[in-house]
C-alpha cells in the first residue's frame, strides 16, 4: 500500500493522527504530514481508517 | 420539486419538530422515520421555506464534502436556523460562513492552536481546571447545579485560557453566547450580543498587540493583524466565534452526557471503572454521536444542480444536513439507538463533515475525554437530585442541551 496526502486540502481535524500516529503527523500549523508513505501491513487498518474519516478526503490510497 | 412520502398532501414535515415524550436524547421519530421512508426530502422551516433534509449518513458525507454544496448565508435559498441566526450571518461573515478559497486562506490562520499535539500539552491544565472545579463542588452545598459549578466554567476556562481572554470577564461572555444560541433570540437581540463580544474583542487585541501573550489572540494580533492579513474587526468577529463555539457546545455534552450516563448505569460503570485512556477516548467518541447536541443541523445551499439518492437538488435550493439523524444510520452503526461506548462510533458526524469540520474538535476530544474520566471516579455517588422529568430541555437552542442539571452526592 502507497499513502498519499493532498496537504492544501486538510483542514487539521487530526483524526489521522490520533488513529495511525505512526503514518501521519501535523506540522506547526496542524496540518498533515506523511510520516511514510508505505506503512507496514499491521498499519493499514489505521492508514484506511484515516482515509474514510479524513473530513476533506486529504488522504489517499494507493496500491502497489 | 419531487413529490416524496414527505410532502404529499399534508405538506413537508416541520423543522425543526418536538422530540418524543420521555425520549430526550432521541431525534424526533417523524423526522427518524424519514430517514427509512424517504432519506432525502423537503422539510418547512421557520420562514415558511422548504429546504431539503438530508437524513442518511453517507449522502450526508458526500454532500458536505461536495464543492457544489455552498456554507455562503448571503446566497438567496439558503436555510437559516431562526431570524436572528439570519441577521447575524449576513451582518458579519467569518471563515465558517464562507466558501474555499476564502475560507482555506482565514481558517488557516487559526489551526495552530488546535494541532493535536498541541491540544494535548494542555491536557495537564484541563485537568487542573477540571480537578479544581470537583474540588469546589465537594467543598460546597449539595445538591448544586452540575451546569453552573462545572459544566460551563470546564470549557469556558480552556477557551479563555487558549484565547488568551481574562476570565474575570465571563459574565459578559456567558451572557452575550446565550444570546446568541437561543432560538426565541430576536434579530436585534442578536446582532447587539454579537456587537458587544466583537467591541470587547477588538479592544483586548489592541492591548495584545501592545503587550502580547502566549495565546491565539495574540498571535492574530502581532502576526496577522499587524501584517493586513486580517482586518482587527475580522479577527475580534473570529475571537467570538471560537469564544462562543467554545463554550456552548462543550459545556452542553458535559451536561447531558451526564444526564445520559446517569441513566444508563452500565454505561456509566464501565467508564468509571475505565483504567484504558482509548476506553474513555471511545467513550467520547460514542456520547457524541449519540447525542448530537448540533441539533439543527448543518446549513448550506446547492450552487448547481447536484443527483443524489435518486433526487436531483437543484441549483439555489437549500440542503439542512440532519447530523443527529445520520448518527442513528443502522447502515453507519448497529442498534443505533442504544448508548453503548464500547463501540467504535469514530465514523460520527457530530463535528460536521467536509472542509467546515468543527476546527475545535481536538480540544472538544480532550476536555471531555478529561472531564468524563475524572468526574464519575472522584464523584462516584453522582447521582440526579431531581426527578428526571423535571430535567428542562433546550429544544428552543441551536445546541441541545439541559438548562440546570441539579446533582448530589
Amino acid at each position: 500500500m502507497r499513502v498519499e496526502v493532498d496537504q492544501p486540502k486538510c483542514v487539521a481535524s487530526g483524526q489521522c493522527v490520533l488513529i495511525a500516529p505512526e503514518v501521519f503527523d501535523q506540522d506547526d500549523d496542524g496540518f498533515v504530514e506523511l510520516l511514510t508513505d508505505r506503512p507496514e501491513p499491521g498499519q493499514y487498518d489505521g492508514v484506511k481508517e484515516s482515509a474514510v474519516v479524513c473530513p476533506a478526503a486529504a488522504i489517499r490510497l494507493a496500491e502497489d | 420539486m419531487t413529490e416524496t412520502l414527505a410532502d404529499t398532501a399534508a405538506g413537508p414535515l416541520e423543522h425543526p419538530m418536538p422530540r418524543a415524550a420521555g425520549c430526550p436524547f432521541d431525534p424526533p421519530p417523524a423526522l427518524m422515520a424519514l430517514q427509512t421512508d424517504s432519506p432525502i426530502s423537503r422539510v418547512r422551516i421557520w420562514d415558511g421555506t422548504s429546504p431539503w433534509l438530508i437524513t442518511r449518513h453517507d449522502h450526508l458525507r458526500t454532500l458536505l464534502g461536495d464543492p457544489r454544496v455552498s456554507a455562503d448565508p448571503t446566497r438567496p435559498g439558503y436555510p437559516h436556523r431562526t431570524a436572528g441566526m439570519k441577521a447575524s450571518d449576513q451582518a458579519r461573515q467569518t471563515f465558517l460562513t464562507m466558501d474555499d478559497p476564502e475560507h482555506a486562506r482565514l481558517r488557516r490562520m487559526v489551526t495552530a492552536p488546535f494541532a493535536v499535539k498541541k491540544v494535548e500539552a494542555l491536557r495537564p491544565s484541563v485537568q487542573k481546571i477540571v480537578d479544581d472545579l470537583i474540588d469546589g463542588m465537594l467543598a460546597g452545598p449539595k445538591p448544586v447545579d452540575l451546569v453552573e459549578a462545572f459544566a460551563l466554567p470546564v470549557p469556558s476556562l480552556v477557551i479563555c485560557e487558549l484565547l488568551g481572554v481574562p476570565y474575570e470577564d465571563h459574565d459578559l461572555f456567558q451572557r452575550n453566547t446565550k444570546v446568541v444560541v437561543r432560538r426565541t433570540s430576536t434579530s436585534e437581540e442578536v446582532l447587539a450580543a454579537q456587537r458587544e463580544l466583537a467591541d470587547y474583542l477588538d479592544d483586548l487585541l489592541t492591548v495584545k498587540r501592545a503587550r502580547p501573550a502566549d495565546d491565539l489572540l495574540s498571535v492574530l494580533a502581532t502576526e496577522r493583524v499587524a501584517t493586513g492579513e486580517m482586518t482587527q474587526r475580522h479577527a475580534a468577529e473570529t475571537g467570538v466565534l471560537l469564544l462562543a463555539a467554545g463554550h456552548e457546545t462543550t459545556a452542553n455534552m458535559i451536561a447531558l452526557g451526564t444526564l445520559a450516563l446517569l441513566r444508563n448505569p452500565d454505561q456509566l460503570a464501565l467508564l468509571r471503572d475505565a483504567e484504558d485512556p482509548k476506553t474513555v477516548a471511545g467513550a467520547v467518541e460514542e456520547l457524541l454521536r449519540y447525542l448530537n447536541i448540533t441539533h439543527s443541523g448543518r446549513r448550506r445551499v446547492a450552487l448547481e444542480d447536484i443527483e443524489v439518492g435518486g433526487e436531483v437538488i437543484r441549483a439555489g435550493d437549500g440542503i439542512i444536513f440532519a447530523n443527529d439523524i445520520a448518527n442513528r444510520d443502522p447502515e453507519a452503526f448497529p442498534e443505533p439507538d442504544r448508548l453503548d461506548i464500547s463501540r467504535d462510533a469514530r465514523r460520527h458526524v457530530a463535528f460536521g463533515y467536509g472542509v467546515h469540520q468543527c476546527l475545535g474538535q481536538p480540544l472538544a476530544r480532550l476536555e471531555l475525554q478529561v472531564v468524563y474520566s475524572t468526574l464519575y471516579s472522584r464523584i462516584p455517588t453522582l447521582a440526579l437530585a431531581t426527578g428526571f422529568d423535571q430535567v428542562e430541555f433546550k429544544h428552543d437552542g441551536i445546541v441541545y442541551g439541559v438548562y440546570e442539571l441539579p446533582v448530589t452526592w
